[in-house]
């Protein structure tokens, strides 16, 4: 229900990032997004065309990297990755697992962008020339 | 044209994780507790919050709350009529509080010196959901679940739950007529929060209330 605040989030920092790259277009927004976060997947993506529009991120595409929760078992020692998120407890030994050390996490990894390089300001410093023809 | 990747490696919320860390200090260096509260519309958050800001006067303690919802004032002014200090928050439409609602109101609100608070309760938006994600700079985020509910509701918000520092069931005193499986619902928040506290009361009958209040005397301590 939260997804287009979070999504508004996203885009806010990442125009603050790709402002320090000027003519970037963000062609990819990366997250890690946990089990445990509370956001739709689903829903973030819904959303996202929405978030962009009119933004410097109009037209890039979202990837979210799904984090399954893991946890620390005391008894056994081991981080195991759970099958789901109904049960904190160790699939080794079946011990209550309060120690999550995966699947909260709500973050942007990366984005991908297409800077204009030294060729595109030499078309771009031609244009106007051309133009006048 | 080059492409590049660009590390950001940082929190979607950072901005609300940011607000939140300058609250919370702020609110230890004035020496009061806050506590979020979070649950589903209709669990009782509100005629819980009556009873301990009521029963809190009683004991000389000063409290005070911020009270979160769509539309009107209405639990403002149930939860003014305990004479502690009550302001309300509209969200207007958004689901949740967040850390940047918290520091505007807190500006705002004139008559309010948190120097002077032995404890602040800001209780959130109905919604087990949207509220896990933002962090209000509170020291105790308490999930409240209500006899009426199901035994089942940790399990399908697992992760507002997990958030959680401590756990109310209320309305106990119609846990009979409801069928509320009890042992269920324990094992149920155990299996979600290992370990946590968790207060079984009726803000009708005052039925468990001694004990949550002597864990609030008990977090006011020094550690």
């Amino acid at each position: 229900m939260h997804e287009l605040s979070i999504a508004a989030s996203i885009v806010e920092a990442v125009t603050e990032t790709a402002a320090a790259y000027p003519g970037a277009r963000v062609k990819e927004v990366r997250l890690r997004l946990g089990a445990l976060s509370s956001v739709i997947a689903d829903s973030l993506q819904f959303c996202w065309q929405i978030a962009t529009e009119d933004s410097p991120l109009a037209g890039s595409v979202l990837v979210i990297h799904q984090l399954p929760v893991i946890v620390h078992c005391e008894k056994c020692g081991v981080d195991s990755q759970l099958g789901g998120v109904q049960s904190l407890r160790c699939p080794r030994c079946g011990e209550i697992a309060a120690d999550l050390r995966q699947g909260r996490e709500l973050e942007i990894e990366s984005i991908e962008i297409d800077e204009p390089g030294p060729e595109d300001a030499a078309i771009g410093a031609s244009s106007p020339a051309e133009e006048r023809i | 044209m080059t492409t590049r990747i660009v590390e950001l490696r940082r929190g979607i919320l950072k901005k609300n994780d940011e607000l939140a860390a300058g609250l919370r200090n702020r609110f230890t260096a004035s020496g009061v507790i806050v506590l979020n509260l979070v649950s589903s519309p209709g669990t009782g958050k509100t005629a819980f919050l009556e009873r301990t800001l009521r029963e809190l006067r009683v004991r000389g303690a000063n409290a005070a709350a911020l009270v979160g919802d769509l539309e009107t004032d209405n639990d403002a002014r149930r939860l003014a009529a305990s004479g502690a200090p009550v302001r309300q928050i509209n969200t207007h439409g958004i689901c949740h509080l967040d850390a940047e609602m918290i520091t505007k109101n807190l500006d705002a609100w004139q008559d309010i010196a948190l120097a002077g608070l032995n404890y602040l309760f800001i209780e959130n938006v109905g919604n087990l959901v949207c509220p896990s994600s933002y962090d209000l700079g509170e020291r105790i985020r308490v999930a409240l679940l209500s006899v009426t509910e199901g035994e089942d509701k940790p399990l399908k918000y697992p992760g507002l739950f997990n958030s959680a520092d401590a756990a109310v069931i209320t309305k106990i005193d119609i846990a009979g007529p409801c069928g509320f499986d009890r042992d269920l619902a324990l094992r149920n928040i155990n299996e979600i929060r290992p370990g946590i506290r968790v207060f079984e009361t009726s803000a009708k009958t005052g039925a468990g209330m001694e004990e949550w209040l002597t864990f609030l005397a008990e977090q006011a301590r020094p550690a």
